[in-house]
């Protein structure tokens, strides 16, 4: 009884990390994102399902504005961010991997980390290089062994496995203090190894830590979350826990009837 | 992620150390003692100009090497820095210049060519690759049109003549010797700067927005204000050469920043080496040498005087077929040739 009021209290007394109203998405002629309408709490993580073309990874793209959404708002925080640009997003918190690895191939592991370190740092225009007990280069260190890539930290990125690639981009994502990170196909081409390993990242982060991640291999998206939104055609199809998702009919037939994951 | 057909240089590490190779300490003595190895005419002709244009064209190398923006407007800057110190300076055109002291005249002029190239960038980098190429290219045109043309300001076609360089503490600064060591400070310290820059988070940040500048603004970089301080940066490199240039010819016309000037330091940067900031550098020798002495040899060969133009022409054209990284790239991969796998000389 108690613990439902404070529940409740609780409930009432923050606001929902991120707040989609109505969000819309068109590329011409083409809706990629149609009136999607969607919450998550603070620390919540959630698995966004769906077929090829379904905007899972556009709805990430508006999120974190790589391309502004065509209309509708977004909320982070319950701050509009709805016309912010995305570093602005990216100062206040949020945090995104990419599909493809995006990183920077001619630097190493290290330099790669430091940089996104300096992107939510205030030294971004700093003339000064890094002393070897910056702060900035400690913190790159830290998030360099947090995903397990102290041995290759001095290698060109060029250089690395695929696996080890897609363990960076995470560390990308986790520099400075997230709020809350989106996590596009993190597992995408990766060993099952390298999956428990990626698993083993995503449930150690603090529980403060909210996240959204878009993954097709159930084994991995199902393990990690506690919620799942189903997208289908640019709408949102379905809400639930892992255990109805699985069990639905109408998912059974849409997205896991078709043979992926 | 490279872009097709731009060089870049590649990106310095922010961690870990770097040498200086024993050619690079060579090379600076060789240059500080060098009024005693040459004669005024190559102290001041040949070296004074070759810094000159090599730091104009070193603003060139840092924005399209390690920022990916081929800007031509830098010649542009440079020659509206010494615009400037004519205006607010002395000069032959006394009903113009307001004769301010040098030591108020050059910084002025020095601050508002950085507002000049800081405002061209801002309209510059929301372009990409060939745009930038034009709109800069825009710019510059439109300055010297606008230089010929407005005679109250800007002198019209004549420009400014009889602009002095400063004489203090009893040196007169556009005698050879004097002159070329404020040419050759100007050069080191911009060197040096670029060097610098390369390697502290500003410069890595520009690297990686060269590279990738959808993940540098998804890791928290404003891209356009970090491209726009880059702008802002080449130019604070390129106005005091531009004013060293106006000291060396003793004058500022609209001929100084014509399309041919901004042409050129595009030549002098791209057959020097985009790579790294001595490319610039040894383009500018290059580009001097053949100024100053292809007319000889093509009058020697029976042709007109009038071609050397073609000689740099050809030199370009060889330069982007045969090695799109420079002179630069071509020593580079002769030393590694050379020196074979266990070599790799300094970096």
């Amino acid at each position: 009884m108690a613990r439902a009021i404070a529940e409740r209290l609780q409930a009432t007394g923050t606001v929902n990390a991120l707040e989609l109203r109505g969000v819309t998405k068109q590329f011409g002629a083409l809706v990629a994102l149609s009136d999607v309408t969607l919450s998550v709490r603070p620390g919540e993580r959630r698995a966004i399902l769906g077929s090829n073309g379904a905007g899972k990874t556009t709805l990430l793209n508006c999120i974190t504005g790589d391309f502004p959404a065509s209309s509708g708002t977004i909320r982070f925080f319950g701050e509009d961010v709805t016309h912010f640009p995305a570093h602005e997003r990216i100062r206040r918190g949020l945090r995104r991997t990419y599909q493809i690895s995006l990183l920077f191939g001619g630097l190493t592991v290290l330099d790669n980390v430091y940089l996104a370190c300096l992107g939510v740092s205030r030294g971004r225009f700093s003339f000064l290089r890094p002393r070897r007990d910056d702060a900035l280069l400690e913190s790159a260190r830290t998030l360099v062994h947090a995903v397990h890539l102290d041995e290759v930290a001095d290698k060109k990125v060029a250089e690395l496995a695929h696996g080890q690639q897609r363990q960076l981009e995470v560390a990308l994502a986790l520099a400075g203090a997230p709020r809350f990170l989106l996590f596009d196909e993190p597992a995408a081409g990766l060993s099952p190894a390298e999956r428990a390993d990626l698993v083993a990242i995503l449930r150690g982060l603090p529980a403060h830590i909210g996240y959204v991640i878009i993954e097709h291999d159930m084994d991995v998206a199902l393990r990690v979350v506690e919620s799942v939104t189903l997208m289908h055609e640019g709408r949102i199809f379905k809400e639930g826990t892992p255990e109805e998702i699985e069990v639905d009919p109408d998912v059974q037939e849409l997205y896991l009837g078709h043979g992926r994951g | 992620m490279a872009r097709p057909g731009l060089p870049t240089a590649t990106t310095a590490p922010a961690t870990g150390a770097g040498g200086i190779s024993p050619a690079a300490w060579i090379t600076a003595l060789v240059l500080l003692f060098m009024p005693a190895l040459a004669s005024d005419f190559f102290l001041v002709q040949v070296f004074g100009w070759t810094l000159i244009l090599g730091t104009i064209a070193l603003s060139l190398q840092f924005l399209a090497g390690y920022g990916g923006m081929v800007s031509l407007v830098q010649m542009t800057v440079a020659g509206f820095a010494g615009y400037m110190v004519a205006i607010l300076g002395t000069s032959g055109l006394g009903q113009i210049s307001l004769g301010w002291p040098f030591w108020l005249a050059v910084p002025v002029a020095i601050l508002l060519a950085v507002v000049f190239g800081t405002l061209s960038g801002a309209l510059a980098v929301r372009t990409a690759g060939i745009y930038t190429i034009m709109i800069t290219l825009a710019i510059a045109a439109a300055f010297f049109y606008f230089t010929r043309q407005n005679e109250t300001v800007f002198g019209g076609f004549l420009g400014f003549n009889g602009v002095r360089a400063p004489v203090f503490w009893g040196i007169d600064w556009r005698s050879p010797v004097p002159f070329y060591y404020l040419c050759l400070g100007w050069a080191a310290i911009a060197f040096g700067l670029v060097t610098w820059v390369i390697r502290a988070p500003f410069g890595l940040a520009l690297q990686g927005i060269r590279d990738n500048p959808r993940r540098m603004a998804a890791l928290g970089f404003d891209v356009t204000a970090h491209r726009i301080a880059a702008y802002a940066f080449a130019a604070f490199l390129a106005a005091p050469a531009g004013i060293l240039l106006t000291w060396l010819n003793g004058q500022i016309a609209p001929g100084t920043v014509g399309i041919g000037p901004v042409i050129d330091i595009l030549v002098i940067a791209v057959v020097g080496g985009l790579g790294r900031p001595i490319g610039p550098f040894i383009g500018a020798l290059l580009y001097v040498l053949l100024r100053l002495f292809a007319l000889d040899l093509l009058v020697a060969l029976g042709l007109s005087g009038q071609r050397f133009q073609l000689l740099i022409g050809i030199g370009f054209l060889l330069t982007v077929l045969f090695s799109p990284d420079g002179i630069l790239g071509l020593w580079e991969r002769a030393q590694q040739r050379w020196a074979g796998p266990s070599g790799g000389g300094g970096r």
